[in-house]
């Protein structure tokens, strides 16, 4: 049967079912996305939010320069002592992971062949899935028993757990430098090793620190690898890593078990110094990752 | 002293020297019609003359088991420029990258045969591989200076990959960068980074950083091909200044670009040199039927 009307041209086709059903799908789907990640960045504004309302109350001078006592009454003391051993402790286990990790770095991603690359990159994630209370563990039968609790092995117990992300974050940076800038170098009559330290450690160089600055930032916030190693200290000042070290993180557990109120604002007011140093050490390193972005980029 | 790099390698079997000369060997072509020599180019590197030709001996090449290059015998004259066309994925860039063995780099890459500098086989077994790079030196198809490294200290690289005293280092760069005609444009910025430049300036200073070292041979592969019409002129006109202080090939898919550097052209083939020949005669009256039809465009 012929239908009188003009055929429709399949682009002004008014909206069929299956259209209209797949536009609203497609609206649904953006709109439960952006949900999502609304969701995602209120959950981290939220928890900045209360514990800097919870915190702010108690941050002094007195509160940043004082020792801790957890078991004085009142508000007394503060994370003096605290911040000076976690200072101590993670300033130690960076020296030793960093340099480690950036060899491991160089090593798998230069010199590896591609079998051993494949093998080392999956134990370090291995090693970075390990629950920092398993460390914790482990170093304190190494180190801790049968001796003495030291800042030396709490800071053994951050230096493995910093040692993955900095490898794994130093890999997929030195991954990043062009093949035609190793060319290069190696054109010029320069070694493999002279090429990987005078031309593609140098371009990678800012992401590297920037992973370093990620894992310092992760060390700080470490609370379990310290929990057995270096958690029972005096509340005065101490800097002599062979004895256990005060550190922010455990200071803020000890705090907030103490049956004193008064200690529970000061754990709330150690946390918000503790989220504070971390993101800033975040943005430094963002600034640095989009530096180090934007000059590969133009080598490209 | 001037460090001479070929008291390093070892001299091949005199006897050599009676082998008849391969067929690859130009005859005196009619003369490319010279560009006017800047005084810039002419007072850089005056002291570099051309004076080492190269010889491919049977030279095959493999990717794993492809055979990309197969028994190639070609020269390259000092004082001329020879240029290498043919098809994509002819084996014109492979063949080049042996010859500063570049070529072994690839991993699964190896190479058969001998290329002679003179009476020397750079692949031969006590030859050290830093060394042959420093006496033949690669321009790359897309420019690549080191992007951490200032314009000065890329052009300085490969004199301090060769240890040369810091004293000489700034009158060397002076002169390889006047050799490369890029001295004026850059003499009052020189410590800003190498990236800041145009593509055909970068371009330049990668062929400046190539000069640095006084190379016997310099391997240009596809130089222009990233450049604009303006910037491949500047370089085509260098090149035929720079072709009296050291031994140049180019490896070219431009066949009118060879056709203006170029004295001696090679036709590459499947991984085998079709013919070679003066520039003018390969164009207009070629030997072989293939090459005629590659230089008549009735395939590409």
């Amino acid at each position: 049967m012929e239908s009188t009307r003009k055929p429709e041209h399949p682009l002004l086709a008014a909206r069929s079912g299956n259209l209209r059903r797949r536009r609203a799908a497609n609206r649904g789907m953006e709109i439960s996305a952006w949900v999502a990640a609304v969701l995602a960045v209120g959950v981290l504004a939220l928890v900045i939010a209360s514990v800097a309302v919870k915190g702010i109350g108690s941050i002094s001078l007195d509160f940043l320069t004082k020792n801790a006592d957890p078991n004085a009454l009142g508000s007394t003391g503060g994370i003096g002592n605290a911040l000076v051993g976690t200072g101590i402790l993670v300033g130690l286990a960076t020296l030793m992971a960093v340099p480690v990790g950036i060899l491991v770095a160089i090593y798998t991603n230069e010199f590896a062949s591609a079998r051993s690359r494949n093998t080392i990159r999956y134990f370090l994630d291995l090693l970075n899935g390990v629950p920092t209370i398993v460390t914790g563990i482990f170093i304190f039968g190494l180190l801790v028993a049968g001796h003495q609790q030291s800042g030396f092995a709490g800071s053994v117990a951050l230096a493995v757990v910093m040692l993955p992300l900095v490898a794994r974050s130093c890999q997929e940076v030195l991954a990043l430098v062009p093949e035609t800038t190793k060319e290069a170098g190696l054109a010029l009559g320069a070694s493999r090793w002279r090429t990987t330290v005078s031309v593609v450690v140098p371009t990678a160089l800012s992401g590297m620190i920037t992973g370093a600055l990620l894992a310092v930032a992760r060390a700080l916030g470490e609370t379990a690898p310290l929990l057995f190693v270096s958690s029972i200290f005096a509340p005065t000042l101490a800097s002599d890593p062979s004895q256990p070290l005060p550190s922010v993180p455990v200071v803020i557990f000890q705090f907030s078990e103490s049956p004193e109120p008064a200690k529970h604002d000061q754990a709330w007011a150690a946390a918000l110094v503790l989220i504070a140093v971390v993101l800033l050490i975040s943005i430094v390193a963002r600034i640095l990752s989009a530096r180090m972005r934007r000059r590969l980029g133009a080598a490209r | 002293m001037n460090y001479n790099p070929t008291d390093d390698l070892t001299v091949v079997d005199p006897e050599e020297k009676t082998m008849p000369r391969s067929p690859g060997h130009a005859e005196s072509s009619a003369p490319t019609p010279a560009p006017p020599v800047t005084s810039e180019v002419a007072s850089g590197l005056e002291e570099m003359h051309a004076t080492r030709h190269v010889r491919l001996d049977e030279l095959h090449a493999y990717y794993g088991d492809n055979h990309a290059v197969r028994g190639v015998n070609l020269s390259f004259e000092p004082g001329r420029v020879t240029a290498i066309i043919g098809p994509s994925g002819c084996g014109k860039s492979t063949m080049v990258r042996c010859v500063n063995r570049m070529h072994e780099e690839i991993p699964g890459a190896r190479s058969a045969g001998r290329v002679l500098l003179d009476d020397v086989d750079l692949h031969g077994a006590n030859v050290d591989v830093v060394t042959v790079r420093r006496l033949v030196g690669m321009v790359f198809q897309k420019p690549n200076p080191f992007p951490t490294m200032s314009i000065f200290d890329n052009v300085a690289s490969g004199l301090k990959f060769t240890g040369t005293p810091r004293g000489e280092i700034t009158d060397r760069v002076h002169f390889a960068l006047e050799g490369a005609g890029l001295w004026s444009e850059v003499e009052g910025r020189l410590s800003s980074t190498g990236m800041s430049l145009s593509g055909g300036q970068q371009q330049r200073l990668c062929i400046a950083r190539a000069l640095a070292v006084e190379p016997d041979v310099l391997l240009m592969d596809e130089p222009c091909s990233a450049l604009d019409p303006v910037a491949t002129l500047k370089i085509e006109q260098l090149i035929g200044q720079l072709k009296e202080k050291v031994t140049i090939a180019v490896v070219t898919h431009n066949m009118q670009q060879a056709g203006r550097v170029a004295d001696t052209t090679a036709f590459m083939l499947d991984g085998e040199v079709v013919e070679v020949g003066p520039t003018e005669k390969m164009f207009t009256n070629p030997d072989d039927q293939r090459t005629e039809q590659y230089v008549t465009g009735k395939f590409g």
